[in-house]
């Protein structure tokens, strides 16, 4: 009779790959929230060292891809990428990436500007919300899973939600050097 | 008598001696043993009591996650759980108490084991799509926590309305896990009302006619049929939100022509018979147990019957009194606060009925009795602020505050919790075949009558000095501290009662005194058989005199003979006056349900993250299908040879 | 009952119906109270009939026999349910005919409103905009504060711009939901100067619990001076020390979100602070407006409102002294 509980137990198991999904940290700490690329006039920080590279997490947790999404919209990315569709700026939801698809590039471009219009947010937005936004951008084009990218919109439906993108897989070929930022 | 009866009755009486009978009868309806066994079990007393265990278990969980909530709210501005958690906890309690709690054990638990055995029949109908139901709930009941358990749990409330529980404003898959669990319980609700009805409509003991099915059995009858007509209601609301949420339809966004109200509408059509599904059961409980401790029939069978019959049908008036704030026109609002009163009418006639019962009977004061005056003493106070509710302008002010948190607790725990308890400790005899301690059983009712009021009473004065529900903390200065805190208290009493129950359990079953067929002196047809009854419920189907079968039966009643006791049959009866119709034969055990069970378990889980799912599992689902239904080759031969006797008869 | 009700002290206060500030929740009070003194009588009364009638048959001994049916006690019942039922029907037909006229009174009051004030619900705070029929660029916007002139019906004007929420200040009326594809009126009168509190009445996620709001009721020079005082721009700062603090705020992520009218700040994500300072909460009224509150409110939001939408924004502490001492200079 143990043999049904067993049962049971792996039965329930599917749902535990998934607890990243879920993941809510609402408070980035004293790092997180730092404004990315803000001159530092001080390299002594109080709590932990600021994390190198892209923090792991911003592209698992469907919280954070839909903090992504909100942002996009209240900091008017709209205004030239429109709905990913591209408009004054380039397209985000095609497979052409001009500085790279990674997060930590479209992190980069956020901060620093691109030449040709892309303004540079340094000192701007939070560092964490950068990475959302980040995590979000590379949604557009299906780069994340359908369970972590956000569904569709409470607005008129101006493209496919980014659940349903198909992925556009990043050509490499066109992609520019990246330049450091200016000093 | 009847001709067609009597010829039945004459045909092939039996030969052999009952020993003999029992023992062939036990050996054909006995159900499978061993580890697979488990899973092919058939019989409406082994699914009713697996359905009363697990929903219990989920009343525990569910009672648990409210300690959780009363120790976050017991001082203001607290940190010991956050938004997050907290929304996610008050979310999961009312969605277990509602769909894998008070339903389940309500309705389907209860009547699923006591129903057959009420109305004196062998099994109930469509044994398998039983377990099948009931499976489903089970493993309804252990995704929802699976997922809670890594932090997946819905948290858009029990109602989840749009756009907060849509695509835009719940990312992740919590809400989808919700809409999801809806749909494992509303397939399990539905199957087991089907079965009800057939069983009560199809299956009564012979003499059983409208004017003497027992109150209990009429109450699960219309519930079953309110569980008919508002389930779809929900099936509808749900399953659009997960067409919203994955398959980017548009029904509630309005910014393209849908509409965040249409939610409501679909939702409360459900939510509010939903109420009075919970609640139907518990008014039929409490007439059986107030008619066998008040020694005598319960006062206006007809006005009682009618009354749960008209309580069905007002039921569905009422939805809109839930959407009093939405900016609904003035007339509308008015004929919906017409109808919320109405319903104090049926409501009333039963209260008078029992009191009539009670003040003219003989009242012996054992456990279940006590617990079913609790009930009258708590349902008439949540009676009694449902009016303040149903009033528009009021509603306008005490809506989503504490104070329909009190109304509702005292509705639905006195409503349905109290009559629970009192049918434990009523049937546990039946069930088990051991009696409960009575001290015990006293101790832990005072302890839970005291507990919930000093709980839920201080909820109704919260509200009117205006705390909202659903706040995960409230600021210091509100003076909403100190009412929290003793609510809180109250939870322990109410924790402690319901352990002291446990104990009960525990020790009775252990080596509790052994019950006799009939230690209430009541008149159920449940009590004319062993306790706990074997696997063929009666070794002879009775034959019913009046409501109250043993009461009312003659001193030489007959009882049906002449059907095969070497296969499983049964007798059907008609409709109105429940003359025998003819005989039917019940399906074996079969692992087939349980196999369905997962298959549709995967299904619905699938089509979370992928709507290609469903499409997918169709395919094993329709194996698993057509194993349950493949016909052998001796039970064809015998269904054309009853078809042969039925067209000769 | 009653009794406990009234023992507990408390009644009076900013946000209970049951110490109306206006002619609409005052009739509502009484709606309720009669509701309240019914079915009281009618409890008390069942509940006695009840006690009265299991103690009298109680039975001593164990289990008796099932009892013959008395037909004339059986009659007796009858009428006296009978009764009771009948008692049941008028009773409810007084509690009902006084409910809808109670409904209809609130309701009259629509077809007089001077003012009107539209209402934006957020996630988790209130926009409050003056419209200006004649001047439409003269309009104010501020947040989780309203003003009223007392005695003057006012049409407050709502909808959401995110999910539903519900507006209620049970002081003055009783509430309605704020619905994203529909705008909802709801019209309401103060008498009584003074502060009345409402809050979000409907689930609205992470922070619905701190989604307060104020009514400032005052006279209707006071409101004037109040309502011209916010179509001004922000005050331009004087001090060095105001002025650094103008800088941060433009420099920092503040202005991403922020408006204050007279800045290049003029986002409307977040409330609008051009006067900040003349609002006596914060965070929508979850902080009373003071230095230190709006220091730690910066610093960290989130420690405060979990999950809100106000990043939490490190910096030096003078930087913060001096951006908080720029606010405060908002009036």
């Amino acid at each position: 009779m143990k043999g049904k509980w067993i049962l049971l137990a792996v039965l329930s198991l599917p749902p535990f790959v998934g607890c990243k999904r879920e993941q809510r940290v609402f408070d980035p700490g004293a790092c997180g929230a730092t404004p990315a690329g803000a001159t530092v006039l001080n390299e002594v920080s109080a709590g932990q060292p600021p994390p190198q590279g892209a923090p792991i997490g911003y592209q698992q947790s469907a919280y954070t891809v839909a903090e992504g999404k909100r942002l996009y919209q209240a900091y008017n990315c709209v205004g030239c990428h429109a709905q990913g569709g591209g408009a004054i700026g380039p397209a985000l939801m095609d497979s052409e990436w001009i500085y790279g698809s990674s997060l930590e590039q479209i992190h980069s471009t956020i901060v620093q500007g691109r030449p040709n219009g892309m303004p540079s947010f340094a000192g701007k937005i939070p560092d964490y919300q950068v990475w959302e936004i980040a995590a979000y951008v590379r949604s557009m084009s299906g780069l994340l899973p359908s369970d972590v990218a956000p569904s569709r919109s409470d607005h008129m439906p101006a493209s496919v939600p980014e659940a349903a993108k198909e992925k556009e897989h990043p050509e490499q070929e066109n992609q520019q050097p990246v330049e450091g930022p200016k000093p | 008598m009847n001709e067609q009866r009597a010829r039945l009755i004459v045909e092939d009486s039996p030969s052999e001696s009952p020993q003999l009978r029992a023992e062939n009868l036990a050996r054909i309806w006995a159900e499978p043993i061993g580890f697979w066994g488990w899973f092919k079990a058939v019989h409406h007393t082994t699914i009713g009591k697996r359905y009363i265990a697990t929903s219990f278990g989920f009343f525990l969980a569910a009672g648990l996650l409210a300690g959780a909530m009363r120790l976050q709210l017991a001082f203001p501005e607290a940190h010991i759980m956050g938004p997050d958690l907290y929304n996610q906890v008050f979310t999961m309690h009312g969605t277990v108490m509602m769909f894998l709690f008070a339903v389940p054990m309500m309705f389907e638990a209860l009547s699923v084991y006591l129903v057959p055995l009420m109305v004196g029949t062998r099994n109930i109908a469509f044994p398998r799509l039983n377990a099948f139901s009931y499976y489903l709930f089970l493993f309804g009941g252990i995704t929802l926590f699976a997922f809670f358990f890594v932090n997946s749990g819905p948290d858009r409330g029990w109602f989840a309305y749009v756009p907060l529980s849509g695509p835009d404003f719940a990312p992740g898959k919590r809400a989808d896990i919700w809409a999801q669990l809806i749909t494992f319980t509303e397939v399990s609700a539905l199957a087991v009302a089907v079965e009800v009805v057939v069983t009560v409509f199809k299956l009564r003991a012979p003499g059983m006619s409208l004017n003497r099915i027992p109150v209990f059995v009429w109450g699960q009858v219309v519930t079953a049929f309110m569980v008919i007509f508002a389930m779809p209601g929900v099936v509808i609301a749900s399953t659009m939100l997960l067409l919203d949420r994955t398959g980017s339809t548009q029904f509630y966004n309005p910014a393209v022509g849908g509409d965040v109200l249409l939610y409501q509408h679909l939702f409360w059509w459900f939510g509010h018979p939903e109420v009075y599904i919970i609640f139907i059961p518990g008014t039929a409980i409490v007439s059986t147990i107030v008619a066998t401790f008040s020694r005598r029939h319960v006062f206006g069978y007809m006005a009682l019957v009618l009354s749960l019959i008209a309580t069905g049908f007002i039921a569905f008036g009422l939805w809109v009194h839930h959407m009093f704030a939405t900016g609904i026109p003035q007339m509308s609002e008015s004929f919906f606060t017409a109808a919320s009163m109405m319903i104090a009418i049926p409501a009333g006639t039963q209260i008078f009925c029992w009191i009539a019962t009670v003040a003219t009977g003989k009242v012996v004061l054992r456990t279940p009795m006590l617990w079913v005056l609790g009930f009258f003493f708590i349902f008439i106070i949540g009676g009694m602020t449902g009016i303040f509710v149903a009033s528009v302008p009021v509603d306008l002010q005490v809506h989503d505050t504490y104070f329909v948190v009190a109304h509702f607790h005292y509705v639905l725990i006195g409503g349905a919790v109290f009559p629970m308890f009192g049918a434990f400790a009523y049937w546990f005899p039946k069930i088990t075949g051991k009696m409960m301690s009575e001290k015990l059983g006293v101790w832990s009712f005072w302890l839970f009558a005291i507990g919930f009021n000093v709980t839920f009473f201080p909820m109704h004065i919260l509200g009117l000095r205006g705390m909202p529900r659903r706040v995960y903390t409230y600021p210091a200065g509100a003076g909403w501290t100190l009412l929290n805190q003793i609510e809180s208290c109250g939870y322990i009493l109410l924790f402690l009662g319901v352990l002291l129950f446990l104990i009960n359990v525990w020790r009775s079953l252990r080596n509790g005194p052994i019950a006799s067929s009939n230690p209430w002196g009541a008149g159920g047809l449940e009590w004319a058989t062993d306790s706990p009854p074997a696997p063929y419920n009666f070794l002879d189907l009775p034959t019913v005199n009046g409501s109250e079968a043993l009461w009312d039966a003659a001193p030489d009643q007959p009882v049906v003979v002449g059907l095969h006791e070497d296969v499983r049959e049964i007798l059907t009866t008609r409709l109105m006056d429940a003359e025998p119709e003819g005989r039917d034969e019940f399906p074996e055990p079969s692992i087939w349900p349980f196999v369905a069970a997962v298959v549709t378990t995967a299904l619905f889980i699938g089509s979370i993250f992928r709507p290609i799912a469903v499409s997918i599992g169709a395919v094993p689902l329709a194996i698993a299908l057509i194993g349950w239904f493949w016909p052998t080759r001796e039970e064809s031969a015998r269904r054309r040879e009853r078809d042969i006797w039925q067209k000769n008869a | 009952m009653m009794a406990l009700v009234t023992a507990v002290p408390g009644f009076h206060g900013p946000q209970t119906p049951l110490d109306p500030a206006g002619p609409q929740a005052l009739q509502i009070e009484h709606t309720l109270f009669l509701i309240f003194w019914i079915t009281s009588l009618v409890t008390a009364i069942v509940f006695a009939v009840l006690t009265f009638g299991v103690l009298r048959q109680r039975s001593k001994g164990g289990v008796p026999p099932v009892l013959e049916l008395n037909p004339a006690t059986e009659r007796r019942a009858t009428w006296i349910v009978g009764g009771g039922i009948g008692v049941t029907v008028i009773l409810i037909f007084v509690m009902m005919i006084s409910s809808f006229i109670t409904s209809h009174r609130t309701a009259v009051l629509a077809n007089s409103a001077t003012l009107k004030i539209n209402v934006y619900g957020h996630e988790w705070w209130w926009e409050i905009e003056y419209p200006n029929g004649e001047q439409p660029y003269r309009i104010i916007r501020t947040a989780n504060e309203i003003h009223v002139p007392v005695g003057t019906v006012v049409d407050i004007h709502g909808t959401s711009r995110d999910v539903i929420h519900s507006f209620w200040a049970p002081n003055i009326h009783g509430k309605k939901d704020l619905l994203p594809g529909y705008w909802n009126d709801l019209t309401l009168e103060v008498d009584k100067p003074g502060t009345w509190r409402g809050q979000c009445a409907e689930f609205c996620g992470l922070q619905h619990a701190h989604m307060a709001f104020n009514i400032v009721a005052q006279s209707r020079e006071d409101f004037d001076s109040w309502y011209l005082a916010q179509l001004k721009p922000a005050a331009e700062p004087q001090t060095t020390q105001t002025i650094h603090g103008r800088e941060v705020f433009l420099s920092h992520p503040c202005m991403m979100c922020h408006t204050i009218r007279g800045t290049t700040a003029n986002s409307t994500v977040g409330p609008d602070l051009t006067h900040i300072a003349s609002r006596s909460t914060i965070a929508a009224g979850t902080l009373a407006n003071n230095t230190g509150n709006l220091m730690g409110w910066i610093a960290n939001a989130q420690s405060i409102k979990p999950g809100c939408r106000m990043p939490p924004n490190p910096m030096p502490s003078t930087d913060l002294n001096d951006l908080v001492a720029y606010l405060e200079t908002l009036r």
